[in-house]
């Protein structure tokens, strides 16, 4: 499969394909803020605007067993990895029918059958389960990787380091993905490492690593796949730091006192999206209609998810204390 | 900044403005008072507390941090030990927990392991509570558990008042103090008298009184509890409301006096119900007014489970004045 070579594929159909990644992550979460200023959706929303690139160029090469740890801000991470739209949406709105029952939200999506594992809205603490997960899968001789997927904000926590220290000392099939888009909320990176080249840090653990362009999907692709490669060879863990940016506000409870407009529109004009498109429209690999084509089918499937998640159902109170525990098998 | 609309000295003002004064005050009373934390600064603090106090007094004594709870958490304890008065604030209860080792196996552990030689006059602020839809990783109310933990004090300010005057009495302590401000004050409104200042920090507050029945609370719940007195006074009930405002040390004082008169007790407590401060609570009464007792003292707790996202489920999960009204009405054999 595509996962286990690491030569770069620019055929058309490929190209096409990452592009309506991108855009169907885009397209979903406009759609969210708009739901969520409708109060349809509540609590915390954090929308990956202008990130896109590293999602879709990373989990779209990993294997069915592969495993994914996201954080909070997940929405494309579960989307490209084929966690089910409609479940996605119906969660958002904390409905039953959502994929974690309604009980997560935004910040909490889970899914078995695609072997997500969240959604951890505690910064750094996805970390640790993943190495946890390879620790398994390397037990069990099994050859999945893990990918775990972080801001540039978890490399202060001690968590990062313990778990880059466990995975490389124990050889450990994890490809962190470092998403550095330069915030923490409001907090600069440099205002908060001494070393703000974050993939020189993992170097200090042993580990594989190497930082790219997450503005560019076909840098980030080729990275990754040069990473899964190395990890399905070797068993060690690799790590990507991908630099890219937001877009949008941290929350949607964030006004956004600690940067300048200014150098939002400057990213905008270098977004992930627009880039892609731009090239294959100046190697004359898509057709306008093509665009629209695209467009049309990922506004219908989005329709389609709201309409599930409208028309779901309230899990009842009686509920609420289900699933403390495992339930006795009956 | 205090918005005025002032009328013969009476400010009214918001619960987040109130912390924000308090924080204020004391960096301008005392120049080894710094705050520090996530988002302190640029940002304005993750529930705008602090806005403003960046520009006012710079990036030396309004420290953001990076994300590393307990890095700098034990960097206040240090501080504090070193000489200076640090204000730590963590966004919420929930992420405290990278910081609780520092808290418990240093901060409160110190003095008592020194012999005596060094102490922590560390302040450490944190949001607690329910009620925004956050979901189970940012919505607990541990401040139960930190009640368990001795060598630190535990602070739960309920009204404007306490918001703004808690502060300055805890900085003055030799020891640790924690103060926890529950996420749906922040925006309450309530009036302030134009000195306000410090208040003390030991007793708790009778916020109602009554005859009939004691309902013991803290924190968020204190208007939950003092809803659900005036729906008990609608059916000739008259509740006392009790406002702990120290869950540690506990004022048993207070408490024991006013079950002492009503002889009954309903606890009322957002943290889980097993091992919970309420549990303590109501042993206190078993251990202290056992014979002055005429019902079983009773428990509003939140359930146990994690809070959940959807809004229903959230509210089912903590307690609300409709619970509290029927835990009264059950000890007065009532329902
Ligand atoms: C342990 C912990 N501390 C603080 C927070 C509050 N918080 C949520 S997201 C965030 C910023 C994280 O930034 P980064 O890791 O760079 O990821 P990004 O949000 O930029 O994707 C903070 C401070 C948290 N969720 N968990």
């Amino acid at each position: 499969m595509s996962g286990t070579t690491d030569k770069p594929r620019l055929s058309r159909v490929h190209m096409l394909d990452l592009l309506r990644q991108m855009i169907r992550i885009r397209l979903f979460e406009d759609k969210c803020a708009e739901l969520y200023t409708q109060e349809k959706i509540r609590g915390f929303l954090h929308l990956y605007d202008g990130e896109e690139a590293v999602a879709a160029g990373v989990i779209s090469l990993l294997e069915k067993q592969d495993r994914v740890v996201a954080t909070y801000r997940e929405h494309g991470h579960a989307l490209v990895r084929g966690v089910v739209m409609k479940s996605v949406m119906a969660e958002m709105y904390g409905k039953r029918e959502g994929c974690s029952g309604g009980r997560g939200g935004s910040m909490h999506l889970f899914d078995n059958t695609t072997n997500f594992y969240g959604g951890n809205a505690i910064v750094g603490g996805g970390l640790p389960m993943a190495v946890g997960l390879a620790l398994a899968d390397r037990m069990r001789g099994e050859k999945h990787v893990t990918a775990c997927f972080f801001g540039e904000g978890a490399v202060a926590e001690g968590e990062f380091h313990e778990s880059l220290n466990l995975a490389a000392l124990w050889g450990l099939p994890v490809l962190f993905v470092c998403e550095n888009n330069l915030y923490a909320m409001g907090t600069a990176l440099a205002i908060s490492q001494s070393e703000t080249d974050i993939h020189a840090k993992a170097a200090c653990y042993k580990i594989t690593s190497e930082a790219v362009d997450g503005m560019d999907i076909v840098a980030v692709e080729g990275a990754a796949r040069r990473a899964l490669h190395a990890i399905r060879e070797t068993g060690k863990p690799y790590f990507l730091e991908c630099r890219t940016y937001r877009f949008r506000a941290h929350s949607m409870f964030d006004a956004q006192l600690y940067r300048d407009k200014t150098e939002v529109e400057v990213w905008r004009k270098k977004g992930p999206i627009e880039r892609l498109r731009t090239w294959l429209e100046a190697n004359h690999m898509i057709h306008p209609e093509e665009l629209e084509r695209i467009n049309a089918e990922i506004a219908a499937e989005i329709a389609e998810a709201v309409a599930f998640a409208e028309a779901g159902s309230w899990e009842p109170v009686e509920d609420l204390t289900r699933f403390v525990y495992a339930e006795a098998a009956s | 900044m205090l918005q005025a609309t002032r009328q013969s000295g009476i400010t009214e003002t918001t619960y987040r403005e109130a912390v924000r004064e308090a924080i204020r005050d004391a960096l301008k009373r005392d120049d080894r008072v710094f705050l520090m934390g996530e988002d302190v600064g640029r940002y304005g603090g993750c529930y705008a507390v602090s806005k403003g106090l960046l520009a006012e007094f710079g990036s030396e004594r309004i420290r953001d941090t990076p994300l590393s709870e307990s890095g700098f958490t034990g960097a206040g304890i240090g501080a504090a030990m070193g000489g200076m008065r640090p204000i730590v604030e963590v966004m919420t209860v929930n992420f405290s927990l990278l910081a609780l080792d520092q808290i418990l196996n240093s901060a409160a552990t110190i003095r008592h392991m020194s012999g005596n030689q060094f102490g922590v006059p560390l302040v450490i602020r944190m949001a607690t509570g329910a009620g925004r839809q956050l979901a189970a990783q940012h919505s607990h109310s541990l401040e139960g558990w930190y009640a368990h933990i001795p060598g630190i004090r535990v602070l739960a300010p309920a009204t404007v008042e306490d918001a703004r005057g808690m502060l300055w009495t805890a900085l003055q302590d030799p020891d640790p103090v924690l103060i926890f401000e529950n996420v749906m004050l922040y925006n309450m409104t309530g009036t302030l008298v134009a000195d306000a200042g410090p208040v003390d920090i030991a007793k708790a507050a009778v916020r109602r009184t009554g005859s009939d029945i004691s309902l013991i609370t803290y924190g968020g719940s204190l208007w939950k509890t003092l809803e659900a007195a005036t729906q008990l006074a609608a059916e000739n009930i008259n509740a006392e409301v009790i406002d702990l405002r120290s869950l540690r040390p506990l004022d048993d004082a207070t408490i024991m006096a006013s079950v002492n008169k009503t002889r009954r007790a309903v606890i009322v407590d957002e943290g889980w119900r097993s091992g919970s401060l309420a549990a303590e609570i109501g042993m206190r009464i078993v251990e202290q007014a056992f014979w002055e007792m005429d019902a079983p003292v009773g428990r509003v707790c939140g359930e146990e489970v994690p809070i959940p996202y959807p809004s229903h489920l959230e509210r089912a999960a903590i307690p609300n004045a409709a619970k509290i009204v029927a835990a009264a009405k059950a000890a007065l054999g009532r329902d």
